[in-house]
């Protein structure tokens, strides 16, 4: 069965340019990028044209960029580095809503003693500026708030919220793991101190991360022990990985144009089509700007994981906020902090395309969906009255 | 991905008996929509009222709880009202060929749906309980307090699943009743549940012998940190190994969150006191850090 692979917010495709670019590293230019022979200097080379590559995509310089294992890891070392810096102020700032690369860390440090503000969202998953401004003090060393969100793709006015964290001495984070590749970034014109980047969000493999830290901004490393990345990141060099990742960014900008029309115009017809064939649904954040890859659509009286399952029956392959896909037991914090209500916060399917979706594979989720609905609904003990002659 | 068994797909592929009965003889309803999973079933009955003719359920849920419902439906039909109540959760499980840990609170609640039928069907009183849980209880049926405000899970629900399953953790308790899966509030509340249906257990065997050899001893050192001492260590995430037995000395050696815990201290002197009950009143509880 060929896959129709509509989850690109967990994980993509390596594009084949960008593992043709990678694989001589591995059996042939092997060479440590630090070492003083022409070996290790040839691989530092390209690593070097990688971080150019890198940093050309969020409009940063070269130096900013920090290489990662993973998103995650630059979230952690991002908020670690700013309470090190400011050992006196004790205050974290997050959103409810975070990924949880950032949510756990902050809910730890909480364990710890700091005091960690969670700032909510209105029900389209918008963030709340103002909340932002009366929580903020003296006191606070960072706020960390993701540029995009994952479940919903609904996008933060992280520039704004930047310039409130400055005007109290605080550093500004953003987990934008989810927005870069899909909507043009520009830090030259930003205030933003540190940002996140994954790269197997953006079509290169798992494993690579950047870090992106602003030129002049205090830091304290997380991982010691090595010079690597102006000793700003200890641990030999993921070459072959970082010079994939340099190739997939050169892509991404290259494919945004598209990103933002092709894509965006397939996910609208996508949405659009399953609303009007499927009552009782609504759009997660349909109200807010989204990225344009994303919707996540909530039905009633039925269960995500139900609907996984019959929609994988099909090869199409997406994800939910539901509780029993994730082992836990309650429904995604996202929806949960947007008030999405418990009869349909269970049953919320995300479709995340990319620039691999084709228009035939859109068909095929508008055709397939609709009945496992409608089945799933016949099989439920809730909601008759509601769905009578229409589901 | 969960691991599904084949007969786990098929039945949620192909559920059988999907529906409604019109005039069924015994409704059971369990679960909710906020709870995430909600079960009704419909059990109609031959003419002398003792042997099911018919099951069927309405099921929202996932995989699993579709499936189970399913299963089920067809374990039960030709069975009479009493043999239809000695249908175990586990016995759901086995007839799917087994259920992912996390997955079997949906086949508690299936047993749970049964068990409503019947108890309703034959008026047996299941008071329902007043309180101000989050979104309603998940078995309204069943007496007792409040433990999870999360899934609305009562105290008397849970120590029935504790015993029927021999759960010995907490995580245990969460994957097959939910309860303590969301804010995890109720989680030492459990724990409590958990050492009181391990300390009720271990009540009904207790007599301390008149005389006893040393081999005897022995034995019988070894055998009561193994059925009371230990299970009740695991309920905290904690144990103990036994090092040595000289005489009356009993050297043991704690791991797990016991060891470096504070208050091991407080621990060797109830497995001091509880050996003492059931084995010997002279003995002595050392901690060794072998």
């Amino acid at each position: 069965m060929k896959e129709i692979y509509l989850d690109n917010n967990a994980t993509t495709k390596v594009d084949e340019a960008v593992f043709e670019e990678m694989r001589p590293y591995f059996c042939e230019l092997y060479g440590n990028p630090s070492s003083m022979h022409f070996f290790g200097g040839q691989v530092q080379s390209k690593v070097n044209e990688a971080r150019g590559r890198v940093a050309e995509l969020l409009g940063a310089s070269p130096d900013e960029i920090i290489f990662t294992a993973c998103g995650t890891e630059s979230d952690n070392a991002a908020i670690r580095s700013a309470l090190e810096v400011f050992p006196d102020r004790r205050h974290i700032i997050t959103s409810r809503v975070e990924h949880p690369a950032v949510l756990t860390q902050c809910r730890n440090l909480r364990q710890k003693g700091y005091r960690v503000t969670e700032i909510g969202v209105d029900g389209a998953g918008r963030l709340d500026l103002e909340e932002l401004k009366t929580a903020i003090d003296d006191d606070t060393a960072i706020v960390s708030l993701m540029w995009a969100n994952n479940e919903t793709g609904v996008i933060f006015p992280v520039e704004e919220a930047a310039k409130i964290a400055k005007s109290k001495g605080a550093l500004f984070h953003s987990d934008a793991v989810q927005a870069i590749g899909k909507i043009p970034i520009n830090m030259a014109a930003s205030h933003i101190d540190m940002l996140s980047l994954s790269g197997h969000k953006l079509h290169a493999p798992k494993g690579i991360g950047v870090l992106y830290l602003r030129k002049g901004t205090p830091f304290r490393p997380l991982l010691v022990g090595g010079h690597q990345e102006k000793s700003r990141r200890a641990g030999t060099e993921n070459a072959a990985a970082i010079i994939a990742l340099g190739k997939a960014c050169q892509l991404a900008g290259q494919h945004m144009e598209a990103e933002n029309t092709v894509v965006k115009a397939m996910r609208d017809r996508l949405q659009d089509a399953l609303m009007s064939a499927i009552p009782h649904a609504r759009i997660n954040g349909g109200g807010a700007e989204r990225l344009p890859n994303t919707t996540s659509i909530a039905f009633e009286f039925v269960e995500g994981e139900a609907i996984l399952l019959l929609l994988s029956e099909f090869g199409i392959c997406a994800s939910s906020g539901s509780a029993c896909t994730s082992g836990s037991l309650e429904p995604s914090h996202v929806l949960r902090a947007m008030g999405v209500p418990f009869t349909c916060a269970h049953g919320s399917i995300r479709f995340s395309l990319s620039r691999y979706t084709t228009e035939a594979e859109i068909d095929t989720v508008i055709r397939e969906l609709p009945p496992i609905i409608a089945r799933l609904r016949q099989m439920s003990p809730f909601g008759r009255e509601h769905l009578q002659g229409k589901a | 991905m969960w691991d599904y068994t084949p007969i786990v797909k098929d039945h949620f592929l192909n559920p059988r008996n999907v529906g409604e009965i019109p005039n069924a003889d015994a409704i059971g309803e369990v679960g909710s929509l906020a709870c995430g999973d909600a079960l009704k079933l419909y059990l109609k009955l031959d003419d002398n009222k003792d042997k099911i003719v018919d099951a069927k359920f309405q099921t929202f849920g996932c995989a699993s709880a579709i499936a189970s419902s399913s299963a089920l439906t067809e374990m039960v039909k030709g069975k009479t009202l009493d043999e239809a109540l000695a249908v175990s959760n586990q016995d759901i499980a086995d007839f799917l060929g087994g259920l992912p840990e996390e997955k079997m609170h949906c086949s508690v609640m299936g047993q749970e749906a049964l068990e409503v039928a019947i108890f309703k069907y034959r008026g047996i009183e299941m008071p329902q309980h007043d309180s101000e849980h989050d979104h309603g209880p998940a078995y309204p049926d069943y007496e007792g307090e409040i433990v999870c405000k999360c899934f609305g899970i009562t105290d008397a629900f849970l120590k029935k699943v504790i015993e029927t399953n021999s759960l010995t953790t907490a995580e245990q308790v969460t994957n097959f009743t939910k309860a303590g899966g969301a804010c995890g509030g109720c989680i030492p509340k459990i724990k409590d549940l958990i050492a009181q249906v391990l300390g009720e257990a271990a009540a009904q065997t207790r007599v301390r012998p008149e005389k006893l050899s040393n081999m005897k001893k022995m034995q019988l050192i070894q055998e009561v940190l193994e059925r009371d001492i230990r299970p009740l260590l695991w309920a905290d995430g904690g144990d103990l190994e036994l090092i040595d037995i000289d005489g009356a000395k009993v050297q043991v050696a704690f791991r797990k969150a016991c060891a470096g815990c504070a208050s091991s201290g407080n621990t060797a002197r109830m497995v001091e006191a509880k050996l003492r009950d059931l084995v010997a009143e002279d003995i002595v509880v050392e901690e060794v850090s072998a």
